[in-house]
């Protein structure tokens, strides 16, 4: 007979089988038997966050950097309710975490015990499985059934309720050979016959455009793509979750498409007479209002889940399958394609090109003296160069990192694309910084998404996790009141946070640093920026706050105002940008 | 719009008919009828679900539900290639002057009667649904008091099994392996 341990013991054992290194979460009553035996791990690092939404984003910031599965652990209802967040924003960008929960004893679920929250109910939308585990011989398998759920196919959350008489229960330990999901088969393989369909369009397009989506990063797929790219000559887009996925100095890529894309990157899908969307899913912050989205466009969709193929634009060719293995094989069909069917691009790319030099991204210092947002990022990009980590928060500086920091390298850039989860970018940055020890990790954020998980920071410092955090603080809710400004006549209802130079500066970010044992900086003027921002680079001990106090009225160009066609983009206030309908 | 009848198989697992309801409900879907029950396997369930849609929400829908864990299999049933069945159970009011006459109603619809009381019977009926609301309206003069009807079920015609080969094992038991 096996050795006799309890469910806690099983639990982490069953832990460290599956490869964890790192669980970010909070100790609470249902959850407490687990953390008795997680002290004795010597595999398993657990960094003690301030909040479970915190937990639950530095696992995601851990995931993407490391492409490993983030864990999170939390007690019962509220500590598991607080993961919500998390969850649903990893849900929406598949990234793979596994949420381990406390749960109350057997017996008390569903008497509305105390901290009893039916967590895998609430959460059964916005994951991608769930378990609820009341025997403790069933911990390994549920464990191991959920890492093998979260990091394959489309990458997703998976949570695994544990109740606490099951942690205390005796049990023995032994972890599945082999993993019985019947009804869980992703495809990775694409069919060989839609690739050459694929091909066979290709080669017939005249304005194709490679629509490339957060799958390609997720694939691993970079090197693939510039293979495709660079064979063919067809133009490139990244999304915002493929920032990084193809370089942005390549001559063939015309940057981000969407709602705050570039003009040449929007003007392509619009033009286009084939859409080569890989890992994408037609948001509809890219494509805008659908019926005008890219209307002489054959679309070949791939994507590794058969469920996005068709949901929002009807695909002409679906191919399922990974990313990477699409490519490569899509690769090997053009060259046997073109060998009979030549194609050239270079008309169409020439005059994409072109209207990517007339239509660079930019924007205009401000004339009073103060900073503007965008040249902060760019510079902070600048500096610390395409082999640093960004993260960043959601809004207006969200859009300018996805559009000024140079992307050269893939899973560099970690934001919360689909859910837009204020906030996120503190706590990602941390779970990042754990996952590249000795490197550079910068959280891009806005004064009010870091007043949501700023606590964060107290962890960072503690745990020896030197993030340097850039507060780009327009003293408002940025994105917020340049919607009140383009569409509410300029009324400011409720987006005055007063965090700035000429208001009551409460928090004031510098002192808040100090107080979490971080360096705090500020820079107010443009003439300090590269010495402030050098110097949040000298320093690799300790986790540095920069308040950044920016020019309020800045705003993010160009534009797609939301549910109008891309074909109505504005590249500054009432201003259209000429794409030069010359037919080619 | 139109009515689809989908088989779904399910593993007979805690939950997999909320996660199936959670999902019609989430994408927007309306389930007209509902029907869950064992197969031949103990461990697989069947699900028959009528749903009224167009061609493509109906495929999202499905592909949706294939994403499901839990979900091994939907087939989509063609009602000219299919047998399906409801079971309703009417409490229709019979005194002894009116009683013949219910019965001879019964009778024609090859249904049964489960039960009688003084002023009423109580009837056992199966069939499709044109079937199932012709009774209905022939009953109706009588004074229908209570109706309990089952989801619809079906089955392919033809000697083929949709539960043939749905169970298979995942190899390997780790994944962290990057």
């Amino acid at each position: 007979m096996s050795e006799q341990i309890t469910g806690a013991q099983s639990l982490v054992q069953a832990l460290e089988h599956a490869g964890v290194e790192v669980v970010f979460g909070i100790p609470g009553g249902a959850i407490l038997p687990a953390y008795d035996p997680l002290m004795d791990s010597e595999k398993i690092r657990h960094i003690l966050v301030r909040h479970e939404q915190g937990a639950g984003h530095a696992a995601q910031g851990y995931a993407v950097a490391s492409g490993r599965v983030g864990v999170c652990m939390a007690t019962s209802g509220p500590g598991a309710t607080n993961l919500v967040t998390a969850i649903a924003d990893a849900y929406m960008d598949s990234v793979p975490i596994v949420a381990v929960t406390g749960q109350v004893t057997s017996r008390a679920i569903g008497t509305d015990a105390f901290q009893e929250a039916d967590i895998r109910g609430i959460t059964m939308p916005i994951t991608k499985h769930s378990f609820l585990v009341t025997d403790p011989a069933e911990i390994p398998r549920a464990i191991a059934e959920a890492f093998h759920i979260a990091s394959t196919g489309r990458p997703g959350p998976v949570l695994v309720d544990i109740s606490k008489d099951a942690l205390q229960a005796t049990t023995s330990f032994a972890w599945p050979t082999e993993l019985h999901l019947p009804g869980y088969r992703p495809t990775t393989k694409p069919h060989g016959k839609q690739v050459r369909e694929a091909a066979r369009l290709i080669a017939e397009a005249q304005r194709p455009v490679l629509y490339v989506g957060g799958g390609v990063v997720k694939a691993n797929a970079s090197t693939e793509l510039k293979v495709l790219a660079e064979m063919t000559g067809i133009p490139v887009v990244t999304t915002l979750m493929a920032r990084g996925a193809f370089p942005d100095s390549h001559p063939l890529h015309l940057g981000m498409p969407g709602m705050h894309g570039t003009v040449a990157a929007v003007g392509a899908l619009q033009k286009s007479d084939l859409l080569i969307s890989l890992g994408a899913r037609f948001d509809d912050r890219v494509t805008g209002d659908l019926g005008s989205f890219a209307p002489e466009a054959k679309v070949i969709h791939a994507d590794i889940d058969p469920a996005e193929i068709s949901k929002n634009r009807v695909a002409d060719v679906p191919i399922v399958g990974d990313a990477r293995e699409v490519i490569a094989d899509l690769v090997v069909a053009l060259q046997a394609e073109f060998a009979e069917h030549p194609a050239d691009y270079t008309a169409w790319q020439q005059q994409m090109q072109e209207v990517a030099h007339r239509y660079p991204l930019g924007y205009d210092d401000p004339e009073d003296g103060t900073m503007s947002p965008q040249r902060v990022i760019q510079r902070i990009g600048e500096i610390a160069g395409p082999d640093a980590t960004y993260t960043a928060g959601v809004g207006q500086h969200q859009m300018w990192a996805a559009n000024f920091i140079g992307h050269e390298r893939p899973a560099r850039w970690i934001n919360s694309g689909g859910m837009g989860t204020m906030g996120f970018s503190v706590p990602a940055a941390l779970g990042a910084q754990v996952a590249r020890p000795g490197e550079v990790v910068w959280a891009i954020d806005g004064d009010g998404c870091f007043q949501m998980t700023n606590q964060e920071l107290a962890t960072c410092a503690l745990e020896g996790i030197p993030i340097k955090v850039a507060v780009i603080n327009n003293s408002s809710l940025g994105m917020v009141r340049q919607w009140q400004t383009l569409f509410y006549e300029g009324r400011y209802s409720n987006t005055d946070l007063q965090t700035g130079s000429d208001a009551a500066r409460i928090p004031d970010f510098v002192k808040l640093a100090d107080a979490y044992g971080c360096v705090g900086l500020r820079c107010e003027s443009p003439d300090d920026l590269d010495d402030v921002i050098e110097k949040a680079m000298s320093i690799n001990d300790v986790p540095v706050v920069i308040d950044f106090v920016v020019h309020r009225d800045a705003m993010v160009w160009p534009m797609v105002p939301a549910g109008l066609s891309n074909d109505l983009i504005q590249i500054a206030r009432d201003m259209a940008p000429d794409f030069g309908d010359e037919e080619i | 719009m139109s009515k689809h009848t989908l088989s779904v198989l399910v593993e007979n697992t805690p939950g997999v008919l909320a996660r199936v309801a959670s999902l019609f409900m989430r994408r927007g879907f309306n389930i007209d009828s509902l029907a869950v029950g064992q197969t031949e396997i103990p461990e697989i369930s069947r699900m028959t679900i009528v749903v009224n849609v167009d061609e493509l929400p109906l495929e999202q829908v499905t592909k949706q539900l294939n994403k499901l864990v839990n979900v091994l299999k939907i087939v989509e049933l063609e009602p000219s290639a299919a047998v399906e069945r409801e079971l309703m159970l009417i409490k229709v009011r019979a005194d002894s002057q009116t009683r013949g006459q219910v019965l001879e109603t019964v009778q024609l619809f090859r249904a049964k009667v489960v039960d009688v009381a003084v002023d009423a019977v109580t009837i056992e009926a199966t069939g499709d649904p044109g079937k199932l609301s012709a009774m209905l309206r022939v009953l109706e003069p009588f004074g229908i008091r209570e109706i309990a009807q089952s989801g619809r079920v079906a089955i392919g015609r033809g000697g083929r099994s949709i539960t043939d080969r749905t169970l298979r094992t995942v190899p390997g038991g780790s994944s962290q392996t990057a």
